[in-house]
C-alpha cells in the first residue's frame, strides 16, 4: 500500500514507525526540520511542507495513495488536508479529530468533510478509561461500530453467580447476545440450554451498557456497581467525556473542575454528575470531600504535572484504583512506576487505533479470540451481498459455518439480532465465527 | 405609544357591537352602547392620530401593554356609566364601572353590583360583561397582533410582556401566526362549550341553559373569568351542566402551545411536559382533599350547593369544581363556599395561591414558578452544605436559566409583597369607612382574588356576593391590583421604575 502521513508529531511518527516495514509511506510536515530528522529515523520519504496544498499532496504523491491519514494536532487541518485529497484521488482517508462535533457530523453522514474514517482522540481516550473502570473482570474487550456495540470475554470464577447456570438464564439481558463459549480450549456455539460452568470463557456481544450489567452478574465483587464512588478529576472534554460515558453505564461519578464557566456547562450538560468547582490540588478539599474513601479516581487535567500531583495524592489517601491521563507518551511508564495503576496517553491510544484499522481490509475491526481460535468480525453488508434481504435463521440454517450474529448497527443504531431481524444492505453486522471460516464469512458480505 | 394604545382601543370598541346587537334583539340598551362605541372609537381614533415612534424599544412594549390594558378598562366601562345612569344599578357609578370593567378584562370575576339579574341590568349590559372577560382571557395583546399587521413586527416584544408566565413561547416563525394560532385553539374551545351547553338545553337536561346562557358562559370559562348574568352563577344550572364546566375549566388553566403541539400530532410535547403533569397532578390531588373533607362534613349545609356531608355525587362534585374554578382563578361557583368551615375555607385559600400554568388563560403564581422556585430553593439548600458543588436547576430534564431563575425570585417576592401590603390597606380602610367589615382572613382573600385575578373572596365578598360596598378608596386600590396581576405585577412596576429613571 502507498500510504501518506500528514503530520509528524507524536501520533503520526508512531503510526508511520508501525507501518514502514510493510507498507510504501510518505509523511508529511509543516516543520522541514522535523521531516528532515524523521528522515533518518524512519525508513520512509519525508516531505517538509503544509500538507493541506495540493502541491504538497501531489509531491506526495496522494493521487495515488491507497491511503491518507491527516494526523496533526489541529482539527481543522486535518479535515482540509482530507478534503484536499479527495481532489486528488480516491485513497482511503483517514482523519483524527479532537472535538466531538465534528465526529458527529461525520457519523450523520459519512463522507462529510472528505474524511472515511474518523478518530476522535478525547472520545476514544474516554471509552477507554471507561472500559478499564467499567469491566476490571473481562479476559478481553473490544469496541465495535464506533463504540455502540461491545464484545466482552469473562471467565467464569467458582464463585460467580452465573456458574452453573444455562445460557438463557444468565442472558437477560434485552439487547446482549451470548455469541461463545469456550471450554477447555474448545469452542462451542451456546443454545438457550447449554449450561455454563466454572472455568468456560463466555463471550458476550451487545450495547456497553448491557455488557456492563452482564459484567456485574458475572463478577461482582470486581465489577464495580452504582454505589461506587467514581471521581473524575478534570472538566477536560476527556474528563466530560468519561462522565458522560459513566452516566450512560447508571453510574453517578462525581466531577472537578476549576474554572466556574466549565463548570457551570458541565453540570448543565451532566445531569447524573455532581460537579464540584474547586481546585483538585487541594488536599483539605479532597479529605473533605471524603475523595480518599472513592473506588476509582481518574485523573483528567490539562497538565500532566497536577494530574500526577493529584494521582500520587489519591493514592497515599488510599484510593483503590487511580487512572491518569498522561498527555506526553514519555511519561506513561513513569506515572506507572509510581504506583498509578493505569496510565493512558491520548496520542497512543489514536495511533493504536489508526494502525489496528489500516491493518483490516475487509472486514472493517476484528478481535482474536483464544489463541485464534474464533474471531468476531465487523461486516458492512454491500448491495447484492449473499447476507442482505434474508432472515438471520435462514441465513444459519442454509450455511455450514459455525457462526452467530451478536450485534447489528443501522444508521448508528442498535438492532438486537433475532431469527426474524432482516438484514439490509449499509448494515455493519458484528459477528462470532471460528477462524478457519474467517474467510468464508468474510466472502459473502 | 399612545398611538398604538389608540388603536388597539379603536378596535377593542368595535366588538361593542355584540352587545349592540344583543341590545336590539331584546330592546334594551341599544342606545347606550351605540353612544358608548361612538365616544370609544372616537377617542380612539383621536389617540392614533398622535405622533409615535414606529419602532417600539422593550420600555415603549411595557408601557404599551400596560396603558393598552388601562384604556380598554376605562373604555369598557363607558357603556357601564350610560346605561347604568340615572337607574338604581350601582354600575352608574364610576368607580362601579371601571371596577366591573377591569375585573372583567383581567378575567378576574370580581362584581361590583350586589344585584345581578336582569330586572336591575339588561341583557346588553350583562353580554358585555361575559365580553370583555373573553377579550381579556386570551389577551388583547395576542388578539391585536393576530389581527393588526403594523403590530406584527413588534408583536413578539409586546406579547412577552403581557404572557403569563415566564417567557414567551413562540409556536411559528412569525409571530402574527403563533398568536392566530392561539387564538383559534381558544375560539375552537369556547365554540364546543358554547354548543355542548346549548344541547343540553335544548335536550332538556339543563332547563336553564338557553342560547343566551350558553353563550354568556362560553365566553367566560375559557378565559378563566368567572363572570355570570345568574345570580346564583353556575349554581343556577342542573348538575350535569354543572360537571360539563369540569374539564373546560380544567383546559383553561393550560398552556395554550400545548394544545397547537397536540394539534400538530406532537401529542409526547404536550403529556411529557412538567407543568402539565404536576397541574393535572394538583387539580386531581387538591379536588380529591377537598371532596373528602366535605363528605365527612367540612361544609355545613348552605342555601347554595346544599348537603355535601354523606353524599358521594354532590361532595365530588362540590370539591371537583370549586378546584377546578378557584386554583386556576376562574372564579364559577356552585356552592357558597364562604360559609364552610374554616377548614376547608383555608384550603380552598391555599389552593387560590397556586394558579394556572404558564401560557394558558389563568392568574395566580402560577405552577411552573412554584417548581421553578421550589427547585431552587432546595438547590439554595443543597449548595449551602455542599459549597463546591456546581448544580443548575432543572426541569423536565431542560437546564433552566439563572436570570430567569432571579425573575421567578422577583416575582414571587412582589406578589407575595404586593398581595400583603394591599389586604393590610383593604384591612384598614374598610374598617375605617362604614359599609361592610372584613375580618382579618377576609381582608387576606379579598386581597388574594384580586391580584391573582381569581374573584370570589371570602364572607361578604364571597362568590355569591359582591365588592359594591366596599368604600372607592378599596376599589380603586383593587382596580390597580388586578390591572398589575394581569400583566404579571412586572411590566407595570417596571414602567414606575423606568419613569423616575428620565428624571
Amino acid at each position: 500500500m502507498h500510504v501518506v502521513v500528514i503530520g509528524a508529531g507524536e501520533v503520526g511518527t508512531s503510526i508511520a514507525a508501525s507501518l514502514a516495514s510493510d507498507h510504501e509511506v510518505v509523511v508529511v510536515d509543516v516543520d522541514p526540520d522535523r521531516a528532515e530528522q524523521l528522515k533518518y529515523e524512519l525508513d520512509v520519504l519525508t516531505i517538509g511542507g503544509d500538507g493541506t496544498t495540493s502541491e504538497i499532496q501531489t509531491a506526495a504523491d496522494v493521487g495515488r495513495a491507497d491511503m491518507v491519514i491527516a494526523c496533526t494536532d489541529d482539527d481543522q487541518t486535518n479535515l482540509v488536508a482530507c478534503g484536499t485529497a479527495k481532489t486528488l484521488g480516491d485513497g482511503f482517508t483517514i482523519a483524527r479529530v479532537k472535538s466531538t462535533d465534528f465526529l458527529r457530523t461525520w457519523e450523520g453522514n459519512e463522507g462529510a468533510f472528505g474524511v472515511d474514517f474518523m478518530v476522535c482522540t478525547d472520545l476514544l481516550t474516554a471509552e477507554n478509561i471507561v472500559r478499564v473502570i467499567g469491566l476490571p473482570a473481562a479476559v478481553d474487550v473490544d469496541p465495535f461500530a464506533g463504540g455502540l456495540v461491545q464484545m466482552a470475554e469473562f471467565e467464569i470464577a467458582a464463585d460467580s453467580p452465573v456458574a452453573g447456570q444455562t445460557v438463557s438464564e444468565a442472558d437477560r439481558f434485552e439487547s446482549l447476545t451470548f455469541v461463545g463459549l469456550f471450554r477447555d480450549g474448545e469452542m462451542i456455539i451456546p443454545r438457550g440450554d447449554t449450561d455454563i460452568g466454572v472455568g468456560d470463557r463466555a463471550v458476550v456481544i451487545g450495547s456497553p451498557e448491557s455488557v456492563q450489567s452482564f459484567a456485574t452478574d458475572v463478577a461482582p465483587e470486581t465489577t464495580p456497581d452504582r454505589a461506587d464512588e467514581i471521581v473524575v478529576v478534570g472538566g477536560s472534554e476527556i474528563g466530560y467525556q468519561t462522565a458522560r460515558l459513566l452516566e450512560e453505564r447508571d453510574f453517578k461519578p462525581r466531577l472537578i473542575e476549576q474554572d466556574p464557566d466549565r463548570a457551570r456547562w458541565l453540570a448543565e450538560n451532566l445531569p447524573n454528575t455532581v460537579v464540584m468547582e474547586h481546585d483538585a490540588t487541594d488536599t483539605e478539599f479532597l479529605t473533605r470531600e471524603h475523595v480518599d474513601e472513592a473506588d476509582i479516581v481518574v485523573t483528567a487535567l490539562r497538565s500532566d504535572e497536577k494530574n500526577l500531583l493529584i494521582s500520587v495524592l489519591a493514592k497515599r489517601l488510599g484510593v483503590d484504583r487511580v487512572i491518569a491521563v498522561v498527555d506526553s507518551p514519555d511519561y506513561v511508564t513513569v506515572f506507572e512506576e509510581i504506583g498509578i495503576d493505569i496510565a493512558i496517553n491520548p496520542r497512543t491510544v489514536t495511533a493504536e487505533e489508526i494502525t489496528r484499522f489500516t491493518y483490516e481490509s475487509v472486514a472493517e475491526n476484528i478481535a482474536v479470540l483464544e489463541n485464534d481460535q474464533a474471531e468476531v468480525l465487523e461486516l458492512e453488508l454491500t448491495e447484492g451481498c449473499g447476507l442482505v434481504g434474508r432472515p438471520i435463521s435462514e441465513i444459519v440454517a442454509e450455511s455450514d459455518v459455525r457462526f452467530v450474529i451478536g450485534a447489528i448497527t443501522r444508521n448508528h443504531e442498535l438492532v438486537t439480532p433475532r431469527g426474524d431481524t432482516v438484514l439490509q444492505a449499509g448494515d455493519h453486522v458484528i459477528l462470532l465465527v471460528e477462524s478457519d471460516s474467517v474467510n468464508d464469512i468474510a466472502s459473502m458480505a | 405609544m399612545l398611538s398604538y394604545t389608540g388603536t388597539i382601543v379603536k378596535i377593542l370598541s368595535a366588538s361593542m357591537a355584540v352587545p349592540l346587537v344583543v341590545g336590539l334583539i331584546y330592546g334594551e340598551d341599544a342606545l347606550a352602547f351605540a353612544v358608548s362605541m361612538t365616544i370609544a372609537v372616537a377617542l380612539g381614533a383621536g389617540m392614533e392620530r398622535l405622533h409615535d415612534d414606529p419602532d417600539l424599544g422593550p420600555r415603549d412594549a411595557l408601557a404599551v401593554v400596560s396603558l393598552a390594558w388601562f384604556a380598554a378598562a376605562v373604555v369598557g366601562a363607558i357603556p357601564y356609566v350610560i346605561a347604568g345612569h340615572g337607574t338604581a344599578s350601582a354600575l352608574g357609578h364610576p368607580v362601579n364601572a371601571l371596577f366591573e370593567s377591569m375585573s372583567g378584562f383581567t378575567t378576574t370575576g370580581a362584581t361590583a353590583t350586589a344585584e345581578i339579574s336582569f330586572e336591575r341590568h339588561s341583557h346588553a349590559v350583562l353580554m358585555w360583561r361575559q365580553l370583555t372577560q373573553w377579550l381579556g382571557g386570551m389577551g388583547i395583546i395576542v388578539l391585536m397582533v393576530a389581527i393588526l399587521p403594523q403590530l406584527a413586527v413588534n408583536g413578539a416584544e409586546l406579547m412577552k410582556s403581557e404572557a403569563p408566565g415566564p417567557g414567551l413561547q413562540k409556536l411559528t416563525p412569525r409571530i402574527a401566526e403563533t398568536a392566530r394560532a392561539l387564538w383559534l385553539i381558544y375560539m375552537g374551545f369556547t365554540a364546543a362549550l358554547v354548543a355542548i351547553l346549548f344541547l343540553l338545553g335544548l335536550t332538556g337536561l339543563a332547563p336553564e341553559m338557553d342560547l343566551y346562557n350558553a353563550i354568556a358562559h362560553g365566553f367566560s370559562t375559557l378565559p378563566t373569568g368567572g363572570f355570570s348574568p345568574q345570580a346564583e352563577s353556575i349554581a343556577a344550572f342542573s348538575p350535569i351542566a354543572q360537571w360539563v364546566f369540569v374539564p373546560f375549566m380544567v383546559i383553561a388553566g393550560v398552556n395554550f402551545a400545548l394544545f397547537w403541539f397536540l394539534l400538530r400530532d406532537e401529542p409526547r410535547r404536550m403529556f411529557d411536559n412538567t407543568e402539565f403533569r404536576v397541574y393535572l397532578g394538583l387539580v386531581t390531588g387538591f379536588a380529591a382533599v377537598l371532596a373528602i373533607g366535605l363528605f365527612y362534613g367540612g361544609a355545613p349545609a348552605t342555601e347554595i350547593g346544599g348537603i355535601t356531608q354523606g353524599i358521594t355525587e354532590n361532595a365530588l362534585r362540590q370539591g371537583i369544581f370549586q378546584v377546578a374554578s378557584l386554583m386556576n382563578s376562574t372564579g364559577f361557583a356552585t356552592a357558597d363556599f364562604a360559609q364552610w368551615d374554616t377548614q376547608t375555607r383555608f384550603f380552598l385559600l391555599f389552593v387560590m395561591f397556586v394558579g394556572g400554568s404558564a401560557g394558558s388563560t389563568g392568574g395566580g403564581i402560577k405552577v411552573i414558578r412554584w417548581l421553578i422556585v421550589a427547585k431552587a430553593l432546595y438547590r439554595e439548600l443543597y449548595t449551602t452544605a455542599n459549597p463546591e458543588v456546581v448544580r443548575p436547576v432543572r426541569l423536565g430534564g431542560e437546564v433552566v436559566d439563572e436570570d430567569v431563575i432571579r425573575g421567578i425570585m422577583a416575582f414571587t417576592l412582589l406578589y407575595f409583597l404586593l398581595f400583603a401590603l394591599a389586604a393590610v390597606f383593604i384591612e384598614i380602610d374598610t374598617s375605617r369607612a362604614a359599609g361592610v367589615t372584613l375580618s382579618g382572613t377576609e381582608a387576606f382573600a379579598a386581597s388574594l382574588a384580586t391580584i391573582g385575578n381569581i374573584g370570589p373572596g371570602l364572607g361578604p365578598l364571597g362568590p355569591f356576593g359582591s365588592y359594591e360596598l366596599l368604600p372607592d378608596t378599596s376599589k380603586i386600590l383593587m382596580i390597580g391590583l388586578m390591572w398589575i396581576g394581569r400583566l404579571e405585577i412586572v411590566p407595570v412596576l417596571a414602567l414606575f421604575v423606568a419613569g423616575f429613571d428620565d428624571r
